[in-house]
């Protein structure tokens, strides 16, 4: 492999020799080189970025990484089976390395309304439905890694609820990295749209074939209508070698729900943005996070939420168990416009620290411009409940299974959220699993 | 079966227990009494295994066995079971899931096979009746939102799952009206017999009007003052404790 260093330029050299899809669209051209100058100008996150401060991105740019904008050809059947979630029937489209493996997906059945699409073939055959909603939730300042995804769109999920409709099954996207030893980066780009009164859920899996280094720059943005409905579960559990960063943007119109789940149990380097504007009232948002780091990996979750409107809500909590020598990063920041009157806002983020390697910086942030809001945020640190260790203790329960029991509690609260029940009993499975490697845990 | 010798005890170097000697024996049921701060409540939690208990000399044993040498669950397979004075809540962790992993934890120790979901269902629905509690609570987060009786309910629930040989209950009368106090005693009572040892730790006499002791023993400034049989609690209730203090050692008083 090679010793060279990445830098946005080898990112923005090599977006040039790509072979995107329609290229030649005018306003798809445009938006690419927009892009293109925006990573330009702020390159990829450094320290001395607020937003960055304690995340450093140097285990990624040591490396390179090829991006991949066609096919590899991957289709391994027999990886896709032993992923499977049993029990769950869905809508399923799968990506390798950000890339659409036809083979593997499937959307028979899908009602009239709905339509599920791989984002190349949209961009190929009828761009003109995407101009005015690729981009539109993004932040206005975004960040190098979000830019240098913007800069290729080659593809990803497009996901268009109709009016009214109640989907059947859920929606599955799998985003597998796929090439082993080949320091590959995908960049999938998803965009979901949810039409007035429609009710969808979406799982967005990322995971990896073998233990390889790879990274993921994923971006998806959601955009509900009137009283439209998402459940959206986001789960990372990639290799322990890759790295990840991860985009979540949204803009909720009146009355409109988002329920977005973030789980993460894998990857050696996570970042996870989350952007939700709240553009008109009634609009609700439900921010729930749940982060396993253990080793030395580092997830960093950085979530905004903007009320624009008067009287919309926003819940939030973020739960990190943190094992071994890992970090973790948690900022949350609300911002309340001027004029979001009755805004209703509450923010959570806690830890548990199992390890005294371990630690975690935790940031709450909130910016008020209106005056008749009800806003609330709580962050906390801590180890498990020594006296609930000896309360199981003293009923014959072992050392390590009361403190597993424990931790699995603290989990919990974020798991018995979801509602799918083979989702949650795969995650739970996911969870019990990684924590019962917790032989001995300092208190 | 319980032997507790010359127990010297401190807390953060201030000594709690000084010279505290008990003896107990299978079938029987003591209740120790006593004024607050007389390390009636750290004698529990020593014999539980709670840590931040320094034994600076002394010994506890249970059936031949050097009790202060076991872990806590250790100590709880061995048939010792200590019902909290402040049972602790456990949020996200149902009661159920509590009591099967605990009375399976003791049945895997005693070399017994583990009860499945069926079978242990079963086992505790008929415990349920016996502390009067309704199935609901076994689908509840351990004690949390309970009230103080529910609490010390579940407690006598858990005593009844898991059979002790030697059970301590720690203040279990406070705080429980007066039915509460009697589905708690005839749970107690339930579980006397001849192999079976119960230790009474209480600070009123309104307990022992429903579980009858064999001996009671007053403890004041870290040490039995005084022993007799279940008039000795009368007594008390009478004098109250400044009256054994006086009689028995004029520096108690200072001591405490």
């Amino acid at each position: 492999m090679s010793q060279a260093v990445s830098t946005a330029e080898d990112y923005l050299a090599a977006q040039r020799l790509a072979n995107l899809p329609a290229v030649g669209t005018a306003w798809l051209d445009i938006r690419r080189n927009q892009a293109r100058s925006l990573l330009e100008g702020v390159g990829l996150p450094t320290p001395r970025q607020e937003d960055w401060k304690y995340t450093n991105i140097r285990p990624i740019t040591r490396s390179t990484f090829d991006p991949v904008s066609g096919s590899s050809g991957w289709n391994d059947q027999d990886f896709l089976e032993s992923i499977q979630l049993p029990g769950l029937n869905s809508y399923r489209l799968v990506f390798a390395d950000g890339i659409l493996v036809r083979e593997l997906s499937s959307c028979d059945g899908l009602p009239a309304g709905v339509t599920i699409a791989s984002v190349a073939e949209i961009l190929r055959a009828d761009s003109a439905k995407l101009e005015n909603l690729l981009g539109s939730a993004l932040p206005t300042s975004p960040h190098g890694f979000t830019a240098m995804n913007s800069s290729f769109i080659a593809d990803g999920a497009y996901l268009d609820i109709g009016p009214g409709i109640v989907l059947d099954k859920p929606v599955e996207l799998v985003f597998i990295c796929a090439c082993a030893g080949e320091d590959r980066l995908g960049m999938p780009r998803n965009l979901i749209v949810g039409r007035p009164g429609s009710h969808a859920s979406v799982i967005e899996r990322y995971l990896s074939v073998v233990e390889a280094r790879s990274l993921t720059n994923a971006v998806s943005e959601v955009i509900l209508e009137e009283d439209a409905q998402l459940t959206h579960q986001r789960i990372t559990d990639e290799s322990s070698r890759s790295f990840h960063v991860g985009g979540l943007f949204a803009r909720l119109g009146g009355d409109s729900r988002l329920d977005a789940c973030s789980i993460t149990l894998g990857g050696s380097l996570v970042r996870n943005d989350v952007l939700v504007n709240l553009d008109a009232s009634g609009a609700t948002v439900d921010l729930a996070g749940l982060y396993l780091a253990r080793g030395r990996c580092h997830i960093d979750n950085h979530t905004h939420v903007v009320h624009n409107s008067p009287s919309a809500r926003s819940r939030e909590l973020y739960k990190g168990i943190l094992n071994d020598r890992s970090r973790a990063v948690f900022h949350g920041r609300i911002t309340v416009q001027a004029g979001a009157q009755q805004t209703d806002s509450e923010q959570n983020n806690q830890n548990l620290l199992l390890s005294r390697e371990a630690e975690v910086d935790t940031k709450p942030q909130l910016e008020i411009y209106a005056d008749d809001v009800k806003c609330s945020h709580g962050a906390t640190v801590g180890q498990l409940d020594e006296m609930a260790v000896l309360y199981l203790r003293s009923r014959g329960i072992g050392e390590s299974q009361a403190r597993g029991i424990l931790t699995h509690a603290f989990a919990g609260e974020i798991l018995e959220r979801i509602e799918l029940d083979s989702l949650r009993l795969h995650l739970d499975h996911c969870v019990s699993h990684r924590l019962s490697s917790v032989e001995r845990v300092v208190s | 079966m319980l032997n507790v010798e010359n127990l010297n005890v401190a807390v953060a170097d201030e000594p709690i227990l000084k010279g505290l000697s008990l003896q107990v024996n299978a079938g029987e049921v003591h209740a120790i009494m006593g004024p607050n701060g007389s390390g009636k409540s750290t004698l529990a939690n020593v014999i539980a295994g709670r840590e931040g208990y320094e034994i600076t000399s002394g010994s506890v044993v249970f059936e031949g066995q050097n009790l202060l040498e076991l872990a806590p669950e250790d100590r709880a397979r061995q048939g010792i079971f200590l019902a909290f004075q402040y049972p602790v809540e456990i949020p996200g962790v149902n009661n159920v899931y509590m009591l099967k992993a605990a009375v399976n934890a003791i049945r895997k120790h005693r070399g017994d096979e583990e009860l499945d979901a069926i079978d242990f269902l079963k086992l505790v629905r008929e415990k349920l009746k016996l502390v009067e509690m309704k199935e609901e609570f076994l689908h509840r987060p351990v004690n949390v939102g309970f009230s103080g009786g529910e609490k010390k309910r579940n407690e006598i629930l858990q005593m009844a799952l898991l059979e002790p040989r030697l059970a301590m209950l720690d203040e279990t009368d406070s705080g429980l009206d007066i039915d509460a106090l009697k589905v708690v005693a005839s749970g107690v009572n339930g579980l006397r017999g001849k192999d079976r040892a119960i230790v009474l730790v209480t600070h009123y006499q309104r307990l022992l009007d429903f579980i009858v002791p064999d001996h009671v023993h007053v403890l004041a400034g870290g040490r039995v003052l005084k022993s007799g049989g279940k008039e000795l609690a009368l007594e008390l209730e009478e004098r109250g404790y400044g009256w054994v203090e006086q009689s028995v050692s004029p520096s108690a008083e200072t001591a405490l």
